[in-house]
């Protein structure tokens, strides 16, 4: 068949070209009322009640508040969110009541009726504060979760290298701005059932959040993944808190209801990525040779618990980066403010710290006065090393492999040669590195790299106790011809999952694509095959998909030898003598994995993607606003099942990197968003968007479906932002720690440059 | 606000309408007409999701009032082909890349379009001129500037002569 490596037209393409795909708020459906959640304006309070406007007329409308909410909690990791506040209020933007009614223009005039009577409590708004404990708002400590991983006796090691340096780095919150706002469709059968149609990464986890708030068992609620506009993780855990509010409008109105956010609510209301702040001090040899490193992790959390837990665990994973240490001391912690909660966001904290460590590279390479890559170079991660946590890389560690492309692409050694000419004319001297000759006076070009990893799969023992599960079913379709069809749980949210599905089980089935269908992922027809999350999708869902249509051929194989005929006729035998037939296979993880909770020793992933990325920006001198030019960028990906997918995703990540670095910057005052607009929440624009050169490196993980895929999807995220503050750096000599890189904070760096 | 009928010219045909005149176009589109396929992000102009053409000219559909839009061409992403006829801009977005969670693909294919219309064969620059109004958060927009670049060189080929 050949499927594996061919860039297949993606087939929900069409429907989305035309127009055709419907999205949830694209389901016309009579009788559904529209559903509005009313918000704290405060950060932190006591909730005394929730007062309607007698003078409002109400007939018609639905109120519900926390009284009617039956087990009052969001299933998460723990229990400690509400459905709507019922007593302590912990955020703005927290839901405190909800009301539906048939008319959008009614329930928003309601909404404003409505007004909840808040006691004010001084709220705790930085981790600093958290930390200090000018407010207990969470156990004892304001500390959600604390991660210490060990190797070695990093203190000892750095205390006896020649070169010790220390440094603190910072970056923000990140909005998700998938185009599509967040949105669902609830409604109860006659049954008792529930049954949800959601814009969602992972329709089990919504299923487990209403099971668990309306007591129902798993039978009577069916959660549907509307198609959905795009997630980056912000419709991971978030979709489950709106499918409960739509729910308990539904149940209390007796009719469907609708919640579609409008933009503002959606950046004021939901999950951002964790602000952090990390230190990190490292000892190595004059050479350039790394021996040790001691780094603090604190990651803003916000009000709930929601995922905090886990982001912290992959960004203290990945806190020591590509590169091989002796000794490691990482020790993390997730904090809580009164902020709104952060959760899942394209790279799950990793993109935070390796923020930091890259940065920290380029500051060891600038004090050494090495080039930055080959820095990098020297120390790189290879096959035989073992990580902080132990873990022995036996394969697939193509991350020289992706330096050496990325330098090649981007004429690296001759663009950071270009750039250590003299100062400019009228630079005033402000600049240690000028700009080159060819570019007109006040503008600054220069490059700078990075370099990365990503555990693909959940983190440590998690693939263990998921246990992705799928089934491929043999069919007839409407004229009696043998079909296929591929079940599972993974949603399809722009990233390709049908396509490389159906070219995974295609290809085991020897069959064209075009006879195998993939399944809306709907928890009443689906096996759970896990959240579409953690770059697991393919490599993970992926190979139990190869798995179960590879034991479905043999079987089919099997009868086709004993009873003779073609692969057909053989097919046609089976569906005669059982109607259907369904494989399921479920994730086996690789031999000899092990994981250590407790300790934080063992595999932390079944295996690493890699990737380099190299940007090259121009610096305007009056304004300091930057230009990311081009982007060229290697990336290990073990085997492109869909070349053009896995540029798409990298292409896709790099420039949420590129718009982190930038211009994206959530601004809150007391707690509350206060641009939560597409007006002043700036992502890159096409105009903004560099050229970019994207190479695929494959170095196969045996365990990896289609001859070797890995993950992908988080990978590039983790690189872009410290790519282009290196070239920022090599451009001004304006040397940025901290995120966004904002014209007024290089223009306030640039003093510092002055000589 | 008390309904009025309304007339324009909808994808080639002509339509009348009943709709309060202050209506957003976006609404109108999308609930009496059901053409769905002309989506919202944002709501205030931002995003071009919901980029229509009015008289060829693309501009977004939340923020033009019904009422403007009486006696004049209105053109969606419906109109611009259909399954078993697509457009060289839609082909070309399936086959490039250009399109992957698809939200915001009808308006880029609108934007893109109008376009061609003007430019048949733009340069990258005319391209990313005519496609910034125009948000994607999945691409990273190169796939899309390819998308419009074979669509073009299609559409060359497609001309008689």
């Amino acid at each position: 068949m050949a499927l594996i490596g061919r860039s297949v037209p993606r087939p929900d393409g069409l429907a989305k070209v035309t127009g055709r795909a419907r999205y949830v708020d694209d389901v016309a459906e009579p009788g559904v009322l529209v559903g509005a959640t009313l918000r704290s304006t405060v950060a932190r309070g006591r909730l005394r009640g929730i007062v309607r406007d007698p003078s409002f007329d109400w007939s018609g409308l639905t109120v519900v508040t926390a009284e009617n909410v039956p087990a009052n909690v969001v299933a998460l990791i723990e229990e400690d969110q509400p459905v709507l506040a019922s007593d302590d209020v912990r955020h703005a933007g927290e839901p405190l009541a909800l009301v539906a009614g048939e008319d959008a223009l009614r329930v928003a005039r309601a909404l404003s009726h409505l007004r909840a009577d808040i006691e004010p409590l001084p709220p705790v708004l930085t981790v600093a504060d958290a930390l200090q404990r000018t407010a207990q708002i969470y156990g004892s400590d304001n500390v959600f979760r604390t991660v210490r991983i060990a190797k070695g006796d990093a203190a000892a090691a750095i205390a006896s290298c020649p070169v010790q340096l220390s440094g603190t780095y910072a970056t923000p919150h990140q909005e998700h701005v998938y185009l599509e706002p967040q949105g669902v469709r609830a409604s109860w059968d006659g049954n008792g059932g529930a049954h949800v149609l959601s814009s969602c990464q992972c329709p089990y986890y919504i299923h487990k959040g209403i099971k668990r708030t309306f007591g129902l068992t798993d039978e009577r609620v069916d959660v549907t993944q509307a198609v959905t506009g795009g997630g980056f993780g912000g419709k991971e855990e978030y979709p489950t808190i709106l499918a409960l509010h739509a729910l308990l409008l539904a149940r209390a109105s007796g009719r469907p209801v609708k919640m579609i956010y409008d933009r503002k609510e959606d950046i004021e209301a939901t999950t951002k990525r964790h602000p952090s702040v990390v230190t990190v001090t490292s000892g190595c040899d004059r050479d350039g040779t790394l021996r040790a490193v001691s780094i603090r992790v604190i990651l803003d959390g916000g009000a709930y618990v929601t995922l905090s837990p886990v982001v912290l665990s992959r960004g203290a994973l990945h806190a020591a980066g590509a590169y091989r240490w002796e000794h490691v001391s990482i020790e993390a912690q997730a904090v809580a403010t009164n902020t709104p909660p952060n959760g899942a966001f394209r790279g799950f904290g990793a993109p935070q710290t390796i923020w930091a460590i890259e940065r920290h590279m380029d500051r060891i390479a600038r004090t050494l006065r090495i080039d930055p890559l080959a820095l990098r170079e020297r120390n790189l991660l290879r096959v035989g090393d073992t990580t902080p946590t132990g873990q022995f890389l036996k394969e697939s560690v193509g991350v020289a492999r992706c330096v050496e492309e990325a330098k090649k692409a981007s004429r690296w050694d001759e663009k950071r040669r270009v750039a250590a000419g003299a100062p400019p004319a009228g630079a005033s001297g402000m600049f240690r590195l000028p700009p080159p000759g060819a570019v007109a006076a006040r503008k600054a070009r220069g490059v700078g790299a990075s370099v990365y990893l990503h555990g693909a799969g959940f983190t440590g023992s998690g693939e263990l106790a998921h246990r992705a599960r799928v089934a491929v079913d043999l069919f007839s379709d409407a004229a009696g011809k043998p079909r296929f069809r591929i079940r599972g749980a993974s949603t399809d949210i722009g990233q390709g999952t049908e396509t490389v599905f159906r070219q995974i089980a295609a290809e085991a089935l020897w069959v064209s694509m075009d006879r195998v269908d993939f399944t809306t992922p709907s928890t009443a027809h689906v096996p759970d095959s896990g959240p579409t999350v953690a770059s697991r999708t393919v490599m993970i869902v992926g190979g139990v998909v190869e798995a179960a249509a590879r034991a479905l051929f043999a079987l089919i194989e099997g009868d086709r030898q004993e009873k003779g005929g073609s692969f057909e006729d053989a097919a046609r035998r089976l569906l005669g003598e059982h109607g259907s037939l369904t494989v399921e296979r479920e994730y086996e993880p690789p031999p000899g994995h092990a994981w250590d909770d407790a300790t934080y020793r063992g595999d932390a992933y079944p295996v690493y993607g890699w990737g380099c990325a190299i940007a090259e920006v121009e610096v305007d001198l009056d304004t300091f606003e930057t230009t990311v030019l081009s982007l060229w960028s290697a990336h290990d990906v073990g085997k492109a099942i869909h070349p053009v997918n896995c540029k798409g995703q990298i292409e896709g990540g790099l420039l949420q990197a590129v718009g982190w670095a930038l211009q994206e910057n959530v601004v809150m005052r007391e707690g509350r968003v206060v641009n939560a607009r597409l007006t002043d929440y700036v992502i890159p624009t096409i105009l903004d968007a560099p050229r970019f050169t994207t190479i695929l490196v494959e170095d196969p993980y045996s365990r990896g479906p289609g001859g070797g895929a890995k993950g992908l999807g988080e990978l590039p995220m983790d690189g872009g932002a410290p790519a282009v503050a290196a070239a920022v750096e090599h451009a001004t000599g304006i040397v940025c720690d901290r995120l966004p890189l904002l014209p007024e904070e290089l223009y306030a760096l640039s003093k510092e440059v002055r000589r | 606000m008390k309904a009025v009928k309304i007339r324009c010219t909808l994808n080639g045909r002509p339509v009348t309408v009943e709709a309060p005149p202050a209506a957003r176009l976006l609404d109108v589109l999308r609930g009496p007409l059901g053409l769905t396929g002309t989506k919202e992000g944002c709501g205030e102009g931002e995003c071009g999701s919901c980029t229509v053409l009015l008289d060829g000219a693309p501009v977004n559909a939340c923020l033009v009032l019904v009422g403007q839009v009486e006696g004049r061409a209105v053109r969606t992403v419906e109109g611009l082909g259909d399954l078993a006829d697509l457009s060289p801009l839609q082909e070309a977005f399936v086959k490039e890349g250009g399109s992957q969670c698809g939200i915001c693909t009808p308006g880029f294919l609108v934007s893109a379009e109008a376009l061609l219309a003007a430019i048949p064969q733009p340069g990258e620059t005319d391209i990313r001129e005519a496609l910034a109004g125009n948000l994607c958060r999945c691409t990273g927009y190169q796939r899309i500037v390819e998308a419009v670049k074979v669509a073009s060189k299609e559409r060359a080929s497609r001309e008689p002569g």
